[in-house]
């Protein structure tokens, strides 16, 4: 009886979600019709046509798409580093110091968590354009020359970043540092630790797998951010991974087959973080269960 | 040495800080979709006309043809998507729970895997596969939905196997102890008790729905599927009148409309039995954008 309540969820996921999978092997691997110039997917392995992928393969090796990789690579690592600087105070305090006000606090760090992600990033659009309060601010102080924000600044897009993601790293964050038993502290204390002591010694260890979850949260959807990048410069000088796959696969419609090399290539990238989540997930759901 | 107890300062304004540059440019962009005038940056009074004005110019939310169809779009999408992904995922949560034989084990992974997929990777996987295999799917609405009720399942899932987990098997073991058959003790115990997590699901489905932007823009059809994240990113760079900002505020009432129905659900409705809000609260932690 119970395995017939999964099925519709299990063929849905099976149609809808490992079939289009394989599709993108199917569609990297596959050949180009030679006078549509469209992708043909190949959905036998043995009949596979490496060619397409072999080139982008090559390009991320010394040519231009290793360049976008690294830099790709350069932005999510500086934006989770500032994520994980100004994160883990704030998590920090709310869930340990906020006292009385604590409820406040955390409804306040929860908000733009439920705000749209789009909208926030227009916010700053709004702030940064030429004409806007970032530069009015500016000119009030006297700064003659106003700089354009949006024309291809990488601190700009890295900001960005660190703006839209933080949230999704405090909020795990958040829990794992709530689910410390105060009396450990005291017992620290009551051993003689001071605090400083009591910090890195107990309740950084016991939090270090929330910061762990919350960059793995972050650093997934960042490596694949083309958004972003777009909204706060949309200048070739801060091309993401994200933004050469929406390219290929959004604005032309002749390279799929390039696209789709370019996300197993994402894939490749962001493996490690994935099966760290899934692992990660999977126990919590088992602990659970027993 | 300094005293312990008492007020970390420096966290306190950090903490305060943080939430000011957080909060203060989403504020600043809804306040100029009030503004009287066609500048987002200086302020020119107090009005409602790129919500509701402007009839003849169109240039209002309830007129400009293209805001009213974003969010109509968004509506009817995550309407759909909730009522589908909800009683899939309901029944899938149940499903995995129970079932210890063949296949469960992998099944299982099967449903976090969506979770951990970054959705990029799904736009890209979906939008090859209606393009070049299902061609009976079109882009536009069709498409939205299918790949929208695809991300959904797996936070159903957890939302209600946490629940589950909660309540035990107790109950519906008793129910049949007193003669109720597996399915009425399903229907009569079990499902009642999953009322807030299937209220907290619904709501974080519609939510999810509403706010997701890779997904829609990757099967977008033409103008008329449109979502508000869509119409948001597309209009953002172009120097846009307030009504845009207008729209995005639209979203973001309806947004947290939809939190606020799934916390009272959870938080009323769950009393009776532990593992409610804690495991909403994890939840919440586990939501990508």
């Amino acid at each position: 009886m119970w395995p017939g309540f999964a099925i519709p969820g299990v063929v849905w996921l099976c149609l809808l979600f490992l079939v289009p999978f394989y599709a993108i092997f199917a569609v990297a691997m596959g050949r180009i019709d030679p006078i549509l110039s469209r992708p043909i997917p190949e959905w036998n392995p043995f009949y596979w046509d490496p060619t397409v992928f072999g080139d982008v393969i090559g390009d991320v090796f010394g040519g231009q798409l290793g360049v976008i990789a690294l830099r790709t690579i350069a932005y999510v690592f500086v934006a989770s580093a500032i994520c994980v600087a100004v994160g883990y105070p704030v998590a920090y305090f709310v869930s340990r110091k906020a006292g009385r006000w604590r409820w406040f606090w955390l409804l306040l760090i929860l908000a733009p968590f439920w705000i749209n992600y789009l909208m926030r990033m227009m916010s700053w659009v709004n702030l940064l354009s030429p004409d806007g309060q970032v530069n009015q601010l500016m000119s009030l102080f006297g700064v003659e020359s106003l700089p354009n924000w949006l024309s291809g600044h990488s601190f700009v897009v890295v900001l960005g970043l660190v703006y839209g993601y933080i949230p999704f790293f405090i909020i795990p964050l958040f829990a794992a540092l709530d689910r410390i038993d105060d009396a450990t502290l005291e017992a620290s204390r009551d051993l003689g630790a001071s605090s400083a002591q009591t910090f890195w010694r107990v309740t950084w260890p016991l939090s270090r797998n929330g910061v762990l979850g919350g960059l793995v949260i972050i650093m997934l959807p960042m490596f694949g951010d083309y958004y972003t990048p777009n909204l706060l410069s949309g200048s070739p000088r801060t091309r993401m991974l994200g933004n050469t796959i929406d390219q290929f696969i959004n604005q032309t419609t002749s390279q799929g087959a390039v696209g789709a090399a370019l996300t197993i290539v994402l894939m490749v990238f962001v493996a490690g973080l994935m099966v760290y989540y899934l692992l990660t997930i999977n126990r919590a759901t088992e602990e659970a269960r027993s | 040495m300094r005293n312990q107890w008492g007020k970390p300062r420096g966290l306190v304004l950090l903490t305060a800080l943080y939430v000011l540059w957080s909060l203060i440019p989403v504020a600043i962009a809804v306040r100029f979709s009030f503004n009287d005038g066609r500048s987002r940056s200086t302020w020119q009074g107090f009005s409602t006309r790129w919500y509701v004005g402007d009839p003849a110019e169109a240039s209002s939310v309830l007129y400009d043809p293209s805001l009213r169809f974003a969010l109509n779009q968004s509506l009817k999408l995550a309407m759909l998507t909730m009522l589908v992904a909800t009683p899939i995922g309901v029944a899938l949560a149940i499903g995995l729970a129970r079932w210890r034989g063949r296949g469960s084990k992998s099944s299982n992974f099967l449903m976090l895997f969506p979770l951990v997929t970054p959705e990029i990777v799904m736009g890209v996987a979906l939008f090859l596969v209606f393009d070049n295999l299902y061609d009976f799917v079109t882009f536009g609405t069709m498409a939205q939905f299918l790949g929208h009720v695809t991300f959904s399942i797996s936070f159903v899932v957890i939302i209600v196997r946490g629940r589950l987990f909660a309540i035990g098997r107790d109950y519906e073991e008793a129910a049949m102890d007193l003669g109720a058959s597996p399915s009425e003790a399903m229907r009569r115990v079990l499902l009642p008790l999953l009322t807030p997590a299937l209220i907290a699901s619904l709501a974080i489905v519609f939510a999810l729905s509403i706010d997701d932007f890779v997904i829609s823009q990757f099967l977008v059809g033409g103008a008329d599927s449109v979502t508000i994240p869509v119409r948001l990113y597309s209009g953002a760079r172009l120097a846009p009148p307030p009504s845009l900002n207008a729209l995005a505020t639209v979203l973001m009432v309806i947004t947290i409309g939809a939190i606020v129905v799934a916390g009272l659900g959870v938080k009323y409705l769950g009393r009776r039995f532990g593992g409610g809000e804690d495991s909403a609260l994890e939840t919440v932690g586990r939501l990508e954008i």
